[in-house]
């Protein structure tokens, strides 16, 4: 009976006190290590580059506008917190005559990056983005507009695209041969 | 029927078709380029390749082109065959060598066949790593923009526009891997059609100039099924609307009335909704000023018009349900139509021969069908233009009939032409000038509306076996060819029309069709000048009239009058109106748009334009067809029958009201669809099920989204949510199916390719019963009034700028002419006037004087667009030069066959 007791004794302290010091001394080990936290916002943390925060629209390296206002960032983004309008300017390029991202609503999920063919639309390390009013976080071209490329350095889209532009005629882009003669039997 | 097998299955099939598009009816998913269900096959593309077996044995098979193989009964084909498959897959490959990578710069992407077919066929990557041909583009005017880097060579542009139009001024040209589609030098598309290449291009070689100016993805335009306004034919359409404004309008399938192809002023001719030029709110105009009016003064006024001695005046171009308020607010005896009288006679004339046992008013499909014609004077280019491209095409009847009898099939578009050659159905145009279907005609006649009157009936009073006297030599000439082939034709069709003033044109045509009729009606189709013409003259009797309407106004015997969307300065004399307008006490006029009649009132109410409203119209044939609301207007403008019901009314109501009361509208009420019908009760979603940027589109006004605007009494609701219209395609605004997003998805929506839409409604016909049977009218000998000095005058009509609201669009306008008078080049010689002066209509109206030699001596033919109140005119004219000057295009617009450019 008495011995009954005495294992129960024992059996108790080991689950219950000796767990609770291995606890402790886990715990009394740490102060010897460095903390993972940091100061925030004293102490900034290092962001990835592929990290999806803040939106931008980059320029191309002649530094025009990137965007052609194609509307496919529109349209994937999940909770249509994208809206646009085509406009075309004197070259023939086109551009957002505006672009508008509620960031109310934004999810951060980088659907739009990945629908971009221009590069233009960017996810950026910036995480901090809140406001005191909400109407603030309705962000317009020339919020998001940046005047670098962001993290695609060469692509322009006007260079590729067969799309004419004044400065760059039919058959100027990259692997185009000059344009037809339709009058000319020449094979 | 045939029974073929497709891939282990069984079907039945039409064998008069071809694989390509028994597949395609049958549902299955066969990727083509150049054939196009009216334009049959040519097998230019290679991209319909499926395999063939030759029976249940052959396990090796053939790979045959699907648009080129007859449905025979007992085909086994495979379309998954990995053969095929490769081949389509290396097919479109090679066709996408040379396309330029700028689909987020084309206004096609998201609606192209050549995304779908690339996806379709399996095509991704580009291993050709060798340069990409390259073309210079052309200005093409103002509709159409030219991309030619993004033409795969399908050949379909020039295939509808030179061979089904009739356009002279696209052609292919160069050869090989050069092959360009364009015209001989840069310069407006002359084709009254040419904006339906935007949608027969495959690819974005073709484009909507106009919707590139406010451009949005397919995806992200709000749309309804609505009815064209542009003139009485009735054509089918879904504009498309995005942040507020009108986008684009483009073609809505419709077996009965306008199948695949709209014309020009229907869908370049809607910017003027979004002008500036709208009324904006409701204003009482008091000693010049204009005061916005609140709801209550609103309501007090309505109720005081309603108590009496007041007369209203219905539009031609408004809804039956705005008209028929009108009516009721006003009573009958008090509703006139905005109508010129002469014009108004002819029209109640129509609605009678329309309830003649003797005759039956084709649709659109029908006059297709026609193996003879006969047009007595109607311009229906410029009138109705979707008339005549089924004129056009009926001419092809005799080629179909050559392809029979050689064992071609019709399909074999190619060959069918080759056998035909110049052979055409017979088609006769009597005309006051040269028209521009006559590149078509086996015979034309231009004389002045009495004369073709007069050579009318003398070929009516020949088909009844008579020999007519007083003819010329060359009426003499005609006219037994004329009888030949009216009295051959199996089914001939008569076309005349209100629009020349002319009731003895209507009369002769009654008489020739009456003539021809036998056992069964023959084919009467009479045009009316505008989109709801026929509603209106339904609502009215004969005996009211325009002018007396004014007549009553002057002497004070009225207290008031309503003008509903009716410009009376282009509907009657000037000084009748100005008298009229001076006279009356109230004046309250609805209108879209500001314009002469608006400035002399006393009230002015903004009314909704056709896409801002749900409502009824009926076309030529008496086709009543429901246009459904596409988008809320920007200003305070309302239904016509809202303001005159002072808002007591909602449209289901007043439409069973019309149907209930109206005399002639009884199957009007059945045009509505019931929520109940639908599944669940669910509405139908105006937006699709990719419609972007909900959250962001009116974020900066305010952050909080608002509820979706609500719409209580439609079927349809301003939403993405709901039941999708490819559930009921009785209401299918834009299409679009699983892998099709382009417009080539309506075989989805097809019963068969080219067939009724499945559930769909093509309109219903008022006039079905036939009560009279009348007797031939005589002809009236009336003599020419013309002296050397007068010249005999009839009117002109453009396709750009004759219909009153399209005119005030700025693409329109581009191709809009001048105020002309077209005379003769021996009249214009001795009267010493060149082509292009400006000359005075008796002294008052100016006009450029235009030389043409296809017009008969002694009489001139006067374009008034905006410009000229036809009604101040008389009969005949003196014309002299003056100095004074038109501000608008002068005659560059004018495409006519016949100009003589040289001065005399």
């Amino acid at each position: 009976m008495q011995k009954a007791w005495i294992e129960k004794m024992y059996s108790l302290i080991k689950d219950t006190l000796l767990s609770q010091v291995v606890t402790l001394w886990g715990v009394f080990k740490k102060l010897f290590v460095e903390a993972d936290t940091v100061e925030y916002p004293d102490q900034q943390p290092y962001m990835f580059p592929r990290w999806r925060g803040r939106i931008i629209l980059s320029r191309d390296p002649d530094g025009e506008e990137r965007c052609v206002a194609c509307n496919l960032c529109a349209v994937a983004c999940p909770v249509d917190c994208i809206a646009l309008q085509k406009g075309e300017m004197e070259d023939g390029r086109w551009y957002p005559e505006f672009f508008r991202i509620n960031f109310s609503r934004c999810i951060m999920c980088g659907f739009c990056e990945e629908a971009c063919p221009t590069n233009a639309i960017q996810l950026t390390p910036d995480f901090e983005m809140a406001e005191y009013v909400r109407q603030d976080m309705v962000w317009e071209k020339e919020d998001l507009l940046i005047s670098g490329c962001g993290k695609y350095h060469d692509y322009n889209f006007y260079r590729v695209a067969g799309k004419q532009i004044s400065g760059k005629d039919k058959g100027e882009a990259l692997n185009e041969a000059k344009p037809v003669n339709v009058r000319s039997l020449m094979p | 029927m045939a029974k073929i097998v497709v891939d282990g299955n069984e079907y039945e099939v039409n064998p008069n078709n071809n694989l390509l598009q028994e597949c395609l009816s049958l549902g299955l998913d066969l990727p083509y380029f150049c054939w196009h269900p009216c334009l049959g096959s040519v097998g230019a593309c290679r991209q319909c390749a499926v395999k063939q077996y030759r029976d249940e044995n052959d396990e090796k098979g053939t790979i045959v082109m699907a648009c080129m193989t007859p449905a025979s009964d007992g085909a086994r084909i495979s379309i998954a065959d990995e053969q095929a498959h490769d081949m389509r897959e290396r097919v479109i490959e090679s066709l996408m060598i040379s396309h330029p990578h700028d689909c987020p710069v084309c206004e096609e992407g998201g609606e192209c066949h050549l995304q779908d077919m690339t996806l379709m066929s399996g095509h991704n990557y580009r291993r050709y790593d060798k340069k990409k041909v390259t073309h210079h583009n052309q200005y093409l005017g103002p509709f159409i923009s030219h991309e030619m880097n993004r033409c795969i060579t399908c050949y379909r542009c020039v295939r509808f526009y030179d061979d089904y139009a009739g356009g002279t001024d696209l052609s292919a040209q160069a050869s090989h891997h050069h092959t360009y589609f364009g015209r001989h030098e840069e310069g407006t598309l002359e084709n009254e059609f040419s904006g339906n290449l935007v949608e027969v291009c495959p690819t974005g070689v073709f484009t909507d100039k106009v919707f590139s100016q406010a451009y949005t993805r397919k995806w992200d335009l709000q749309t309804a099924p609505s009815v064209c306004t542009g003139c009485s034919a009735g054509c089918n359409i879904t504009p498309g609307e995005r942040y507020g404004s009108l986008r684009r309008v483009v073609n809505r399938y419709n077996s009965e009335v306008n199948g695949y192809f709209i014309c020009d002023r229907g869908r370049f001719g809607w910017e003027y909704v979004n002008g500036e030029d709208r009324v904006q709110s409701p204003v009482q105009v008091l000693d010049g000023d204009s005061k916005e009016m609140s709801d209550d003064a609103i309501s007090a006024l309505f109720s005081k018009l309603a108590e009496g001695g007041v007369i209203g005046i219905g539009s031609p171009r408004s809804s039956n349900e705005s008209n028929y308020a009108l009516r009721q607010l006003v009573g009958e005896a008090n509703f006139y139509p905005g109508i010129a009288d002469d014009e108004h006679a002819i029209n109640q004339l129509i609605l009678k021969l329309h309830k003649d046992k003797a005759f039956h008013s084709p649709s659109v499909r029908e006059i297709e069908q026609a193996d003879a014609v006969f047009i007595i004077g109607e311009d229906i280019t410029n009138t109705a233009p979707r008339i005549a491209l089924a004129v056009r095409q009926s001419v092809r009847n005799k080629a179909s009939e050559l392809a029979e009898l050689n064992n071609i099939p019709v399909w074999q578009d190619a060959a069918v032409r080759e056998l035909a050659q110049q052979e055409r159905s017979p088609l006769f145009i009597l005309s006051n000038a040269a028209s521009r279907l006559d590149d078509v005609a086996q015979q034309t006649f231009i004389g002045t509306c009495a004369e073709q009157a007069n050579f009318a009936f003398a070929v009516a009073e020949a088909l009844e076996g008579g020999t007519p006297a007083g003819l010329t030599e060359q009426q003499q000439k005609l006219l037994p060819e004329a009888v030949e082939a009216l009295s051959n034709a199996k089914r001939p069709l008569i076309i005349s029309g209100s629009s020349n003033g002319s009731i003895e044109m209507v009369q002769a045509a009654a008489n020739i069709a009456r003539a021809l009729s036998g056992d069964e009606p023959s084919h009467l189709a009479l045009m009316l000048p505008e989109a709801n013409t026929m509603g209106l003259e339904l609502l009215v009797g004969p005996e009211q009239e325009l002018g007396a309407a004014l007549k009553r106004c002057a002497s004070g015997d009225v207290q008031g009058m309503i003008v509903l969307e009716t410009d009376l300065y282009r509907r009657a004399p000037t000084a009748e109106v100005d008298n009229a307008l001076s006279r009356a006490e109230t004046v309250v006029v609805l209108d879209q748009m500001r314009n002469a009649t608006t400035q002399k009132a006393t009230h002015v109410f903004p009314v909704t334009a056709f896409s801002e409203q749900e409502s009824t119209y009926v076309n030529y044939e008496s086709r009543a067809q429901l246009s459904f609301q596409v988008h809320q207007s920007v200003t305070d403008a309302r239904p016509g029958w809202k303001w005159l019901t002072n808002g007591n009314a909602d449209i289901n109501s007043i439409i069973k009201d019309c149907s209930d009361e109206a005399a002639g509208f009884g199957s009007l009420d059945g045009l509505v669809p019931r929520i109940s019908q639908f599944v669940a009760g669910l509405k139908i979603p105006r937006q699709s099920h990719r419609y972007s940027g909900r959250t962001a589109m009116i974020a900066n006004r305010n952050v909080h989204e608002p509820k979706q605007p609500l719409d209580n009494e439609s079927v349809m609701a301003f939403s993405m949510e709901g039941m999708p219209a490819m559930k009921d395609a009785s209401i299918l605004g834009s299409t679009w199916a699983p892998s099709w997003n382009s417009n080539q998805s309506i075989s989805k929506f097809q019963e068969e390719v080219n067939g009724e839409l499945k559930q769909g409604h093509t309109g219903t016909l008022l006039l079905t019963e036939k009560t009279e049977s009348g007797v031939p009218f005589q002809a009236n000998q009336g003599e020419d009034a013309s002296n050397s000095d007068r010249l005999t005058l009839s009117l002109a009509f453009q396709i750009f700028g004759s219909e009153e609201l399209s005119a005030r669009s700025p693409a329109i306008q581009k191709r809009m002419t001048d105020a002309y008078v077209a005379l003769a080049p021996a009249d214009a010689a001795r009267l010493e006037i060149s082509h292009g002066d400006a000359v005075a209509l008796d002294g008052g109206a100016v006009a450029v004087a235009c030389i043409r030699e296809k017009i008969s001596e002694g009489s001139c033919v006067v374009h008034c667009g905006a410009q000229i109140n036809p009604h101040d005119l008389a009969g005949a004219v003196s014309l002299t030069k003056t100095s004074e000057s038109l501000s608008g295009n002068g005659l560059s617009c004018l495409i006519v066959s016949d100009l003589c450019e040289e001065s005399y």
